[in-house]
């Protein structure tokens, strides 16, 4: 059998088109874009349709797009960038972020600003008005996931946004949308958000590549000097290579979304029902309905997430331990800990991506229902 | 200038009429040692002298073969005072160049007595050069830099920093030896110990997938690589070892499965160290660092065991064995989070004081012995290579 690879949310295979655009401009076009001659020319007109499909994307303008290596440091340029530039002293998040946020706050603590966690509920739903009770009047920035990493639930970003302004019109949104950018529609404009993170390698483009959505008029501290690229928030000559994978990734994802997402729900929601028809009291980790389509997080009491895993692989089936939660030494993780998840049960996070084949979903479901009932026994 | 690297022995194992074979053991081993960097040793009275392509990269090697006491970057000279005084001075200014104007001192051993110059007389000629050339201070009594000079009958040469080596005795000089390898801290500077004192040491690891995953496996084969690098190779043995556990488990009570377990280990790593020619097993087994490590409990694991069980570490503190881990180059590894097999469907509880007769009755009912034979046969043999990443040495 073939292996299956459900471990998307970790990370994707690339795509042809972002294939082909890396070696475009890794071999032909891989002039730097600030050079005179021709060739730089060529690499800075791949630079800017690069910008341009981003920002059609996220329904913004190109010059909002900000070029960086990743998810993470979108993250850091956002959170802690926001934050040095602004006056307040206060800084916001939900329990449930990723850890590059839980990381810039720590970079902002040693800075002495204020740094809040507002609790999510079991859900892993983060409440507007509990974000807003939270706001103060020096809260610099608010940064709350779109879909959780782990659990796969969906925040309501606009309402956060709105009832966060409305008690401090300073105060910058910023969501991490790595998990849904590409799963489900992400328009800044609709979310009404002042920053954004995305990231290319989860979404079939290639590692070390992401973008910050900087809106208009938000003025961020860039985090260190140098030639002036990305508007100066991110100076550094530009990964054009990456760059333009990632935007032809982007434009596949954008293309395919109204056929892709309804699937990979589709997809989901009937391994998640196999699953529970075969196997006792297995359940469904995060929110049962708005969650992100192709994130299916299980959990099972009385298994350990990681031998299940091990299990699984030996099956040809890749998941991931949604955490390290029931294990050994190792204690569940913080966002298992902030829905209050019972310590006896194993996570398991199973993630689709466009690619996943209906076949593929019956095949690991058995799988699933095997090895947990095996492990029980 | 010629480059060269004076490499010293220690004098334990240089008494009596074994005193051949030691050290044709560590010029064997030496040798081996430095043909990576293109190195070629020459035997001296009471040293031996590495000429290399990569002369850094031979002194690092060198001072990771057991029986070394110390090495030394040299340049070599011919045997007249100005050729030496030349030596000295550019080995004193590319001191000066790393570490400022350290006060120095000169040492001198001249074995060739055909030289004119006793060696109190060419240590203060060509201190007196050093001195007027490069400027540094002289300290006869506690100098940060000591030049020293040889004046022989096969070489001349000028050294002045100098590369502890690891000490003991040559491996291969005291027969192969089988150590139970887990992922932890202990089991890979429980092996260093015993390489250190001659064993050439072989490894074998209990794999329990799916409940050990195969990070776990490959971080095993990384300590046996870095445990290679001290030896050249090292065959490491991966047992399979879930069925069993499980049996194993199901067949006595938790409290005893620790000690079940390991008994079982003592069995299969008898077998494969017969198949290896191994004539001891060694383990990171410590008295008390954990609460099961009770003299009992250790007393009724060994009654398995076919053969002797070395336990170099029984009596170092946790701390002791970390610092070493750290020396040796294996602490960074090791600290990687790992599963135990050991702790799979253990009680937090476990027995402190197992005897023999209860064990042994449980095992009675278990085809304990065929189990054994055949986890060894069946284990994967893996051969490692010497990593390359040696521990940086320590200036003395």
């Amino acid at each position: 059998m073939r292996d299956i690879y459900l471990d998307n949310g970790a990370t994707t295979r690339l795509c042809a088109e972002a294939r082909d655009a890396l070696l475009r401009y890794s071999l032909a076009d891989f002039a730097n874009p600030s050079s005179a001659h021709r060739a730089g020319i060529a690499a800075s007109r791949g630079l800017r349709e690069a910008r341009e499909t981003m920002a059609a994307a996220l329904h913004c303008e190109p010059g909002e797009v900000v070029f960086c290596s990743g998810g993470t440091e979108a993250d850091g340029l956002a959170v802690i960038g926001a934050a040095r530039a602004a006056r307040g002293k206060h800084v916001l998040a939900s329990a449930v972020e990723h850890p590059a946020v839980l990381g810039a706050l720590k970079v902002l603590e040693a800075d002495g600003y204020a740094c809040d966690l507002v609790p999510v509920t079991r859900e892993g739903l983060c409440d507007p008005e509990a974000v807003a009770a939270a706001v103060r009047d020096d809260t610099a920035v608010v940064s709350v996931m779109h879909a959780n990493n782990e659990i796969g639930t969906l925040c309501d970003v606009r309402e956060i946004g709105r009832a966060v302004r409305k008690k401090n019109p300073r105060a910058l949104l910023h969501v991490d949308a790595v998990q849904s950018f590409g799963k489900i529609p992400v328009s800044v404009r609709d979310l009404e958000v002042d920053l954004l993170s995305l990231s290319a390698h989860k979404l079939h483009g290639p590692k070390g590549t992401g973008a910050l959505y900087v809106r208009k008029g938000v003025r961020l501290q860039p985090m260190w000097g140098g030639g002036g690229q990305e508007r100066g928030m991110r100076p550094g000559t530009e990964n054009v290579a990456g760059i333009c994978a990632m935007a032809a990734a982007v434009a596949v994802a954008v293309r395919d979304l109204a056929e892709a997402e309804p699937r990979m729900a589709r997809l989901r929601d009937r391994l998640v029902a196999r699953v529970q028809e075969a196997v006792v009291d297995a359940r469904v980790i995060g929110h049962p309905q708005r969650r992100a389509p192709h994130n299916a997080c299980l959990g099972f009491s009385g298994v350990m997430s990681e031998v299940l895993l091990h299990m699984l692989e030996e099956r040809g089936v890749t998941v991931s331990a949604g955490a390290a939660c029931a294990s050994r030494d190792h204690t569940a993780s913080h966002v298992l800990r902030a829905i209050a998840l019972h310590d006896d049960i194993g996570v398991i996070r199973v993630t689709l991506s466009r690619e996943t084949t209906e076949d593929e979903i019956e095949a690991a479901a058995g799988a699933i229902c095997d090895c947990v009932r095996a492990l029980r026994t | 200038m010629k480059r060269a690297i004076v490499v010293r022995y220690g004098e334990v194992f240089l008494k009596g009429e074994n005193r051949g074979f030691f050290l044709s053991k560590l010029e064997q081993n030496l040798r081996r040692a430095v043909a990576p960097c293109g190195g070629r040793v020459e035997r001296l009275h009471t040293r031996y002298l590495v000429r290399a392509d990569d002369p850094a990269g031979a002194l690092l090697s060198a001072s990771r073969v057991f029986g070394v006491t110390s090495v030394s970057p040299a340049i070599l000279c011919e045997p007249d005072l100005t050729a030496i005084g030349d030596a000295a001075v550019a080995c004193a200014r590319e001191t000066a160049d790393r570490r400022g104007n350290v006060s120095f001192k000169i040492e001198t051993r001249r074995s060739d007595k055909r030289f004119p110059f006793p060696s109190l007389e060419i240590s203060r000629l060509v201190g007196g050069r050093v001195f007027t050339e490069v400027g540094l201070p002289v300290d006869v009594h506690q100098p940060a830099l000591t030049i020293g000079i040889e004046v022989g009958r096969e070489a001349t040469f000028v050294y002045g920093d100098t590369v502890a080596g690891p000490g003991g005795l040559p491996v291969t000089t005291a027969g192969p030896v089988l150590l139970l390898l887990s992922g932890g801290i202990d089991s890979p500077v429980a092996g260093w110990l015993m390489q250190k004192r001659g064993c050439e040491v072989s490894a074998i690891y209990f794999h329990s997938f799916p409940y050990t995953g195969d990070r776990t496996k490959e971080k095993v084969k990384d300590l046996a690589r870095l445990l290679a690098g001290w030896q050249g190779r090292l065959r490491l043995r991966v047992v399979h070892f879930t069925d069993i556990q499980k049996a194993l488990r199901e067949a006595g009570p938790a409290e005893l499965a620790v000690v079940l377990y390991r008994r079982m280990m003592m069995r299969i790593a008898s077998h494969a160290a017969r198949l290896d020619g191994a004539l001891a097993l060694v383990t990171g087994e410590n008295l008390g660092q954990v609460a099961s490590q009770t003299l009992e409990n250790i007393a009724t694991i060994e009654e398995a065991a076919a053969l002797p069980v070395l336990r170099p570490l029984l009596t170092y503190d946790k701390s002791e064995t970390t610092a070493l881990a750290r020396r040796i180059g294996t602490f960074e590894v090791s600290a990687l989070p790992y599963e135990d097999c050991c702790s799979l469907f253990v009680p937090e509880h476990p027995e402190l004081r197992a005897r023999v007769e209860v064990a042994a009755a449980i095992e009675a009912r278990l085809p304990i012995a065929q189990w054994a034979r055949e986890a060894a046969e069946a284990s994967e043999i893996i051969e490692l290579l010497d990593a390359g990443l040696p521990a940086a040495p320590a200036l003395v």
